[in-house]
């Protein structure tokens, strides 16, 4: 019987021969030497790093999960709601497989917008890093799209309502409203076209974009590097001796597996003791639910709207608050266009104003769920 | 209070009929097309018809007052129809005289036992009426010469109620109308302005207590509480127009337009019989007639509450059936609360139940049943109901308790996965400590 350093030595053996024939085929090697040569800034704010990579792992149990859930969900309006059920209380582990993919769909959310707040408040934005800006708006952007798009999958009565709220608000855009209107739910209304039109944005052409974007997201971090905070570099700058970093792998890399067992672990709980719940079907001829509430994500916009005024001066309220969140979005996209270089004054403006966002957000989003229906 | 008593005072110009000018005024919406011939009529046009009348007399104080705002409520003007379609004389002279005299036509204010027949030119004119609303039946004053109200008018009892007293004056809405006296919601008080009325009814020598019941029932419950406006009321079972108070005899009949099951069961059971013989109504003897109220399993049986025990002595098979019946009710509601719950107690875990919840949907389902069935006094025609009913229940209680002891395999199962996470934590942290100790000690 062989020992342990006999084993060991024998699947280094063998690794090394598993190595050496597909570097022999397509330099395995050179491809692994970038991430050998990564390197991690260690500094005080470091942790923030971890949000981008627990995104992206989030973004994988979503893969995952809805790769199990397509083997019974059905997407007609007639089945969608019973596949659900079925999946629910018939499929082993299904009520898991379908928790933790609602779950992880409201994790990654939040850990996206986490992500992009930490990235402007370390102004990690600036040049030369604004097509990454640019990609991971869009990547926040298409996981919201992945919300609204999955959230009418079940075919249930709130989301069947909440859907026909959030399309009739995109219906109010000027000029291509009307006709994005009608793209998105397949016609005037929302009926079995809209869901199985969804379930194709959701499976299909929302994954296809959103694999790509990542790629490019990642290939330009790996190219770029992790930025480091201003007032941080400017330290390390005067005392070089200071800087202190980490090798990405294994070092980095491992602490980032340890962040993503937590994160495991936290939706391992919720879909055990809150599975997600299923609701009652879609009847799209009974009145909508009293106090219906977009997912939280859209409620800071959903709650806004619901206070402007019908008519502010010539303008319709409502037009009005979706041509400011428009202008507001842009404005976020274009950031490091206009902020200037690192060391620009502005970005104590841009500061106060992020500020000002994650107020705003947080502060309307509770008003939206305290507020009474009426 | 005094300005309710004064529009009593307008609508029941019977009651206090001491000033034979309260009726001069208040009678001039209805009688709108009785006076006149059906020609002037059918002349109606589409806007409220504005004349001398109104200009003087909305001025007036009531009785003889009538606001520009009362009379466009009324129907007869949103038709078309004037003052003068009752009352007769010329609205268009502007002189008070002009305008009321003789020779316009004036007829003043009809005397009560002339209202019915006023309101009939028109409203038992179906050729007329028809212009109006085709469906609008128009046997009002053929039922109403035979109600109680009419055949005492006939005989000359002026204190009776007319169209007027139940339609209103002047301010007359449709049925359909919320806010007229006559739709479903407001049928009941508007009885009991006469009805409930100890001094007015006293002459007659019937109870006053009919609207007090009725309040504390459960059709009343139906009606106000929940808003079905085809809940019972007054006229459901004494009809309208021909209201009388049914006879023991026709009880179930009318009873049965509604509950044509238990009425269907009650005939063909043994009770049918011994009602009849004791002279008892059907369905009042056991559930009253004014004062119905929501019944319960405790109603039959053998208990203090039960009803059946009015007749039924311990030891006679009516006895030993009522319990028998109280019993199987009774074991059927516990089940079912039983299982609803364990099935509660499963949805708060977070469980998926529907399915369940649709079966017991069942249950609940046969226990309606079974106390409708309770009707044939036939305890195994009951137990067939409750038997169907306990085997949902015993289902839907199982279905419940798997999904707690699924509940708790999921969080067993949970607590291994944390434990087999924070293992892999803890080895993680330890291999990081490792290969970092080995990087610094071979570093330096």
């Amino acid at each position: 019987m062989a020992s342990p350093p006999e084993y060991a030595a024998q699947a280094s053996l063998h690794r090394n021969r598993v190595v050496r024939w597909l570097d022999e085929r397509f330099g395995w090697e050179q491809l692994l030497a970038p991430l050998r040569h990564k390197t991690v800034p260690v500094h005080k704010l470091s942790y923030w790093y971890f949000l981008g990579g627990m995104t992206l792992f989030l973004f994988m149990i979503q893969v995952l999960t809805g790769i199990l859930l397509l083997l019974y969900y059905r997407p007609s309006a007639n089945e969608a709601f019973e596949s659900v059920q079925y999946i629910m209380t018939q499929v082993k582990f299904g009520w898991l497989v379908r928790s933790i993919h609602s779950w992880s769909a409201n994790l990654m959310v939040f850990t996206a917008f986490a992500h992009m707040f930490s990235v402007l408040f370390l102004r990690a934005y600036t040049k030369p890093r604004e097509l990454t800006w640019l990609s991971g708006m869009v990547l926040l952007f298409l996981a919201l799209g992945f919300g609204f798009s999955g959230y009418l999958l079940p075919w249930n009565t709130l989301a069947f309502f909440a859907t026909k709220v959030g399309t009739e608000i995109t219906g109010q855009v000027p000029v291509i409203g009307k006709p994005l209107l009608v793209f998105l739910r397949g016609g005037e209304e929302v009926t079995g076209a809209t869901l199985t039109r969804f379930f194709g944005f959701h499976v299909a052409l929302l994954p296809g974009i959103t694999t790509m974007l990542i790629a490019l997201h990642v290939l330009l971090i790996q190219r770029l590097g992790m930025s480091v905070p201003p007032g941080q570099e400017a330290a390390w700058n005067a005392l070089p001796p200071n800087k202190r970093e980490m090798p990405f792998f294994p070092n980095f890399f491992l602490r980032e597996l340890m962040a993503w067992y937590i994160a495991l672990g936290v939706l391992g709980v919720l879909a055990a003791i809150y599975p997600w719940e299923l609701g009652a079907k879609a009847d799209p001829f009974v009145a909508a639910p009293a106090g219906i509430k977009p997912e939280w994500y859209f409620m800071f916009m959903f709650q806004t709207l619901k206070l402007i005024p019908a008519k502010v001066g010539p303008i319709d309220g409502e037009l009005l608050g979706i041509l400011g969140f428009g202008f507001a979005g842009l404005v976020w996209v274009l950031l490091p266009f206009l902020s200037g270089d690192r060391y620009s004054r502005r970005h104590v403006f841009i500061r106060g104003l992020g500020v000002f966002a994650l107020a705003y957000m947080l502060g309307m989003t509770i008003y939206g769920y305290l507020a009474v229906p009426k | 209070m005094r300005q309710r008593a004064t529009t009593e005072t307008q609508s029941h110009g019977g009651r206090h009929g001491s000033k034979p000018l309260c009726f001069c005024v208040s009678v001039v919406a209805l009688i709108a097309c009785l006076l006149l011939p059906a020609s002037l009529c059918a002349q109606a046009p589409s806007q409220p018809a504005k004349g001398s009348c109104v200009e003087c007399h909305s001025s007036f104080p009531a009785p003889t007052g009538v606001t520009e705002e009362q009379w466009a409520a009324d129907i007869h003007a949103q038709k078309g129809l004037s003052c003068a379609s009752c009352h007769g004389g010329d609205p268009k002279d502007a002189s008070p005289e002009g305008a009321m005299s003789k020779k316009a036509g004036f007829r003043g204010k009809p005397k009560r036992t002339e209202i019915p027949a006023l309101c009939a030119k028109c409203h038992s004119d179906g050729a007329y009426m028809r212009q109006y609303n085709p469906s609008l039946r128009t046997d009002q004053f053929a039922q109403y010469q035979t109600s109680v109200h009419g055949k005492r008018l006939a005989t000359g009892d002026t204190k009776v109620a007319v169209c007027i007293d139940c339609h209103s004056v002047h301010g007359i809405r449709p049925a359909k109308d919320s806010r007229s006296t006559v739709n479903p919601l407001n049928v009941a008080n508007t009885c009991a302005r006469c009805h409930a009325d100890a001094a007015y009814m006293k002459d007659y020598k019937i109870k006053t207590d009919q609207f007090a019941g009725y309040s504390a029932s459960v059709h009343h419950d139906a009606m106000v509480v929940r808003g079905d406006l085809s809940a019972p009321t007054c006229t459901t079972c004494h009809g309208n127009h021909g209201a009388a108070p049914p006879g023991v005899a026709s009880v179930e009949a009318i009873c049965s337009t509604c509950h044509v099951f238990q009425a269907q069961l009650f005939d063909a059971s043994p009770h049918k019989a011994a009602f009849a013989a004791m002279g008892a109504g059907p369905c009042i003897t056991c559930h009253s007639n004014h004062r119905i109220v929501h019944p319960t399993d405790k109603m039959i049986g053998t208990g203090s509450e039960a009803i059946c025990t009015n007749c039924h002595a311990s030891g006679d098979p009516g006895f030993v059936a009522a319990g028998r019946i109280h019993d199987d009710l009774t074991k059927l509601d516990e089940s079912l609360k039983r299982s609803d719950d364990v099935l509660d107690k499963a949805e708060r875990s977070g469980m998926e139940v529907s399915q369940a919840r649709l079966e017991e949907a069942q249950g609940h389902d046969s226990l309606i049943k079974a106390r409708v069935t309770i009707h044939s006094f036939q305890p195994g025609k009951v137990e067939q109901d409750t038997q169907a009913g306990m085997k949902v229940a015993d289902k839907t209680y199982q279905a419940g308790l798997q999904a707690l002891a699924e509940r708790d395999y999921r969080r067993k199962g949970l607590g291994l996965s944390l434990i087999t996470i924070v293992a892999v934590l803890i080895g993680l942290r330890m291999y990081i400590r490792q290969i970092e100790s080995r990087n610094q000690s071979g570093g330096s």
